[in-house]
């Protein structure tokens, strides 16, 4: 997932599983879209009967049943990210997801991932502006064991001054490795600073570096106190189980762990109205080929008024989605002025989130150019609308990426999780491939026109340093 | 394999080759029975659990192999395949002709234009991919299988009959040279450059995979072709076929996409080549961190050792948090976020590679750390207990990251086939782990960790010798 921070970074995938998944934006379940799109092989399929239930103390649990390998992934989602810190502590949500992997009052630092090594399972963890998740990929045997572990870090972490140093020192090697050593990171966090003037999603999730620095056992003790409790927690168990069997041992596990404080609904900071156009620069020695990207601020999937945030998906995918989409033709394909063209959506967000566009030059183009031709793309959908042909060519196009994701049970747990831990349910989920189809040529053009406003909006340079 | 992983430290402009470490079957004699399922349990030991797959050869009518896991669960169907060669092929004058062919298999084929197939390819519901790796050119394709005959028949012609139209050559080329430009000034790209040359010498794994500016500005459409034809023989083929279809329907498949290739590859010889250890690199750029990179001899995967050599890995630094690496120079110390070590295998070359980055100022005692660990390892080898969690690591962990999709599933199966294992390999490899005893472990890790390695160093200060 973009804008993710895991805790060890992921070992990368083989060449060709690296299929475009870039399409893949929301889940569905299995039977609701191939119903829609594809009827004779619905028989093919019989899991995807998605449960939920509320435990006493107040968590979430959603079980996603997918029987055709026997693994299980196991994923805590809690409902605190970045754009939750108090002014001056940005980096505890992420610093304390570090954290997490201490020792408890039951368990030695280690006991855990050496418990996770032995079954031969994978385990991580990711913080991004909304939530912080955790989560196993093990046998289903060992699902209980992986519980009860999640269960008891949830309240019984911990955390000695040497500890909190040791780990803080890794987090801001973390940060250098991410952002220092790489300008256009640093170009992105810049940006973000600037599109959003008063959301908090202008702070990056790791947070800045010399308030990493500051950060000690206290803040984190406080946070943990705060945050770390069964009502503001979701439990997505996805794979070879039932959700009965689910119930019984999160019963026996979480559900033993106390109800935490009440917590205030996640009313955060929201952006004024957009009235201006902004840009930044990030001048580099170590750039060689220059790009720009074009920000706006639009609704998400929770914030947007009914039909919205599907039709920015659908504008997403007909202008930058892929080597079809309308940028990447007129300025890679037609006009031959660029190598690279996209646009982005994240519709996944508690608040407003962003739109953007990317293009980088073909040799000598020159950015200003370039920036006119991919805004005269946008101009023309707020103008002239989309046609029904390639609207429904880029519904098919997602609709047949989230069939494909049915092979990634990790996918598919993540996508219920980031739903619930926004504000989100089931219901959205499972409904979205049908509000997806019935998206019209006009809601498209509708949402470019009131969104993609070239007045309103921030774009990012990175360029090239020059000798002189 | 599970920890075989090219994770882009050695060769950071091929990253994250999985499936197995290219070795070539070019020989592979697979039985001639078609249809011959083996019918196995993912987890032996496990029985409540298991979940049976379901692998067979398939053997069409004209002699085209396929590894074959029918798995009707979803609507979908996944073919990978390698034909051996890759970047290691391309000719003198001419690197970077691999990498630029694979991005062109998608830009016109048979009567359709660039812009035809692509519409056509979107039509079918059907993503294609390509991708030109040092020991190799990888295809695949991921379908719905209500449209497969539309999907393969795209690939077909794609595999079959390539245009290289000069619109299409000049435009990917473009965006090749972009990412070469891209990186010229990228300390640690350039860094990789020199690296490679520094281990490789003037072997072809020592040129960069996409070429340079002045290679790419030479190739023309006939060279395209002509390499084509050189690389896409069936002899070089090797096939995986994972999802909704059954091995008739398959068989039919393999002879339309496979049957009509030339009979044989035409490969120049590559020699297998020893990384040159004992040396250092020192590359000075102003940069908030130090990359360090130590190779030392690997192992590859028919050699007896080879399990014995995945488990000192893991031992050292392929264990996610639990790593003797990991312990001690991120728990213990906070030197650093990232640190592991690899066992990278290529068709030609092994190594065991460590890579991390750390604070510029302290390099110095990050790389002290790092040696300290490998010299104790080298000198006393690990422990019962340890030898016993990797085992364990390294037999559960096959089943849950390699056999957990489709797409795993396919690129493992491609894997064992360049390997030259037989289609009983994954019921055969628990016992070929545990068979490995403490004295092996020691002797190996003495073998591989006591030899002076090659060090790199990108950073800010030049130090770091110690």
């Amino acid at each position: 997932m973009p804008g993710t921070l895991p805790i060890i970074s992921p070992p990368q995938s083989e060449p060709w599983t690296k299929v475009p998944f870039h399409r893949l934006r929301r889940a569905f379940i299995a039977t609701a879209l191939i119903l829609a799109t594809t009827p004779p092989v619905l028989a093919a399929n019989d899991d995807g009967r998605v449960t939920d239930f509320l435990l006493y103390n107040g968590m979430e649990v959603v079980v996603i049943p997918d029987h055709h390998a026997p693994i299980v992934t196991h994923m805590v989602w809690y409902k605190i990210g970045s754009a939750d810190e108090s002014p001056g502590k940005s980096g505890i949500a992420h610093f304390f997801e570090h954290l997490m992997f201490k020792a408890t009052a039951n368990h030695a630092t280690g006991e855990l991932t050496r418990a996770v090594a032995e079954i031969g399972g994978s385990i991580n963890a990711f913080t991004n502006r909304d939530f912080t998740a955790f989560f196993e990929t093990v046998t289903p045997s060992a699902l209980e064991q992986m519980m009860g572990f999640e269960a008891d870090r949830m309240r019984n972490l911990i955390l000695t001054d040497d500890v909190v140093k040791i780990e803080r020192d890794v987090v801001l090697e973390e940060r250098r490795w991410r952002i220092e050593t790489n300008p256009g990171a640093i170009l992105d966090e810049a940006v973000d600073a600037t599109l959003w003037q008063n959301q908090p999603y202008r702070i990056p999730v790791i947070g800045w570096m010399h308030e990493i620095a500051q950060l000690n056992r206290t803040d984190a003790v406080a946070f943990y106190n705060k945050y770390y409790s069964p009502n503001n927690a979701v439990l997505v168990v996805a794979g070879d189980v039932e959700p009965e069997t689910v119930k019984v041992l999160a019963e026996k596990t979480y559900g033993k762990v106390p109800r935490g404080p009440e917590l205030l609904p996640r009313v955060r900071p929201v952006e004024p109205q957009q009235n201006t156009k902004r840009t930044v620069t990030l001048t580099d020695a170590r750039v060689s080929v220059p790009r720009f990207s074009t920000h706006w601020v639009v609704p998400s999937y929770r914030t947007a008024e009914p039909g919205e945030a599907e039709a920015l998906d659908l504008l997403a995918e007909i202008l930058g989605g892929g080597s079809r989409s309308r940028l990447y033709q007129a300025l890679v394909v037609k006009e031959g002025v660029a190598t690279g063209a996209s646009a982005r959506f994240q519709g996944a967000s508690l608040d407003a989130t962003n739109f953007a566009i990317s293009v980088s030059p073909r040799g000598d183009a020159k950015l200003a150019d370039l920036e006119a031709a991919a805004g005269a793309e946008v101009a023309r959908i707020a103008k002239d609308g989309v046609g029904n042909d390639e609207l429904d060519m880029a519904k098919d196009r997602l609709n047949r990426s989230e069939i494909f994701a049915q092979d990634q049970q990790s996918y598919i747990a993540n996508i219920y999780g980031s739903t619930l831990a926004t504000g989100g349910t089931l219901k959205d989920v499972e409904e979205w491939p049908d509000r997806i189809r019935k998206v019209t040529a006009d809601q498209v053009k509708a949402v470019a026109a009131r969104y993609l406003v070239p007045g309103h909006s921030t774009t990012g340079y990175l360029v090239p340093k020059t000798e002189n | 394999m599970t920890n075989h992983q090219h994770r882009g430290t050695f060769a950071s402009a091929s990253p994250a080759l999985v499936v197995g470490d290219g070795r070539t079957a070019r020989h592979a004699t697979l039985l001639a029975i078609l249809l011959l399922a083996v019918v196995f349990l993912i987890l032996p030991g496990l029985t409540a659990q298991t979940a049976a797959m379901n692998l067979q050869v398939v053997k069409s009518q004209k002699g085209i192999n396929a590894w074959l896991v029918e798995d009707h669960t979803a609507p979908i169907i996944t073919i990978g395949f390698v034909f051996d060669g890759g970047t290691a092929q391309d000719p003198v004058g001419k690197v970077g002709l691999a990498n630029l062919m694979a991005g062109l298999f998608d830009e016109g084929s048979g009567e359709l234009d660039s812009d035809a197939f692509q519409l056509k390819l979107d039509g079918a519901g059907a993503e294609m991919g390509f991708n030109a790796w040092r020991d190799g050119i990888y295809g695949s394709m991921r379908m719905l299988s209500e449209r497969k005959d539309a999907a393969f028949d795209l690939l077909r012609i794609a595999i079959n009959r390539p245009r290289f139209d000069q619109e299409p050559v000049d435009r990917v080329r473009a965006q090749i040279l972009s990412s070469i430009i891209a990186k010229e000034r990228e300390p640690h790209a350039i860094a990789e450059l020199v690296w490679r040359s520094r281990i490789y010498g003037t072997h072809p794994y020592s040129r960069p995979d996409k070429g340079t500016k002045e290679s790419l500005a030479g190739i023309v459409p006939a060279d395209l072709s002509a390499f084509h034809t050189a690389m896409f023989a069936r002899d070089g083929l090797h096939v995986a076929v994972v999802g909704d279809i059954d091995a008739k329907a398959l068989s039919e498949k393999l002879d339309q996409l496979f049957a009509n290739l030339p009979q044989k590859q035409a490969l120049a010889p590559v020699p297998d080549i020893a990384p040159k250890l004992g040396q250092w690199t020192l590359v000075a750029y102003d940069l908030p961190q130090t990359s360090l990179q130590l190779a030392f001899p690997g192992i590859g995967p028919n050699d007896p050792e080879f399990y014995a050599a995945q488990l000192i890995n893991d031992i050292l630094g392929g264990l996610p948090f639990t790593s003797r690496l990991f312990q001690e120079v991120r728990e213990k110390r906070g030197l650093a976020y990232d640190i592991e070590s690899n066992l990278e295998g290529y068709q030609h070359s092994d190594a065991l590679v460590v890579t991390t980055s750390t604070r510029a100022d302290r390099a110095a005692e990050t790389l002290g750390a790092i040696r300290q660990v490998i010299k104790e390892l080298a000198e006393t080898g690990p422990t019962e207990t340890e030898l016993e969690a990797s085992k364990k690591y390294s037999i559960g962990a096959y089943a849950i990251n390699n056999l957990d999709s489709s797409s795993s599933i396919a690129a493992t199966l491609i894997g064992l086939q360049l390997d030259k294992h037989g289609i009983d390999y994954i019921q055969r490899r628990p016992a070929l782990i545990e068979q490995v005893n403490l004295d092996q472990v020691k002797a190996t890790a003495k073998k591989l960790l006591s030899a002076e390695p090659a060090i790199m160093g990108v950073g800010p200060r030049l130090d770091i010798k110690g």
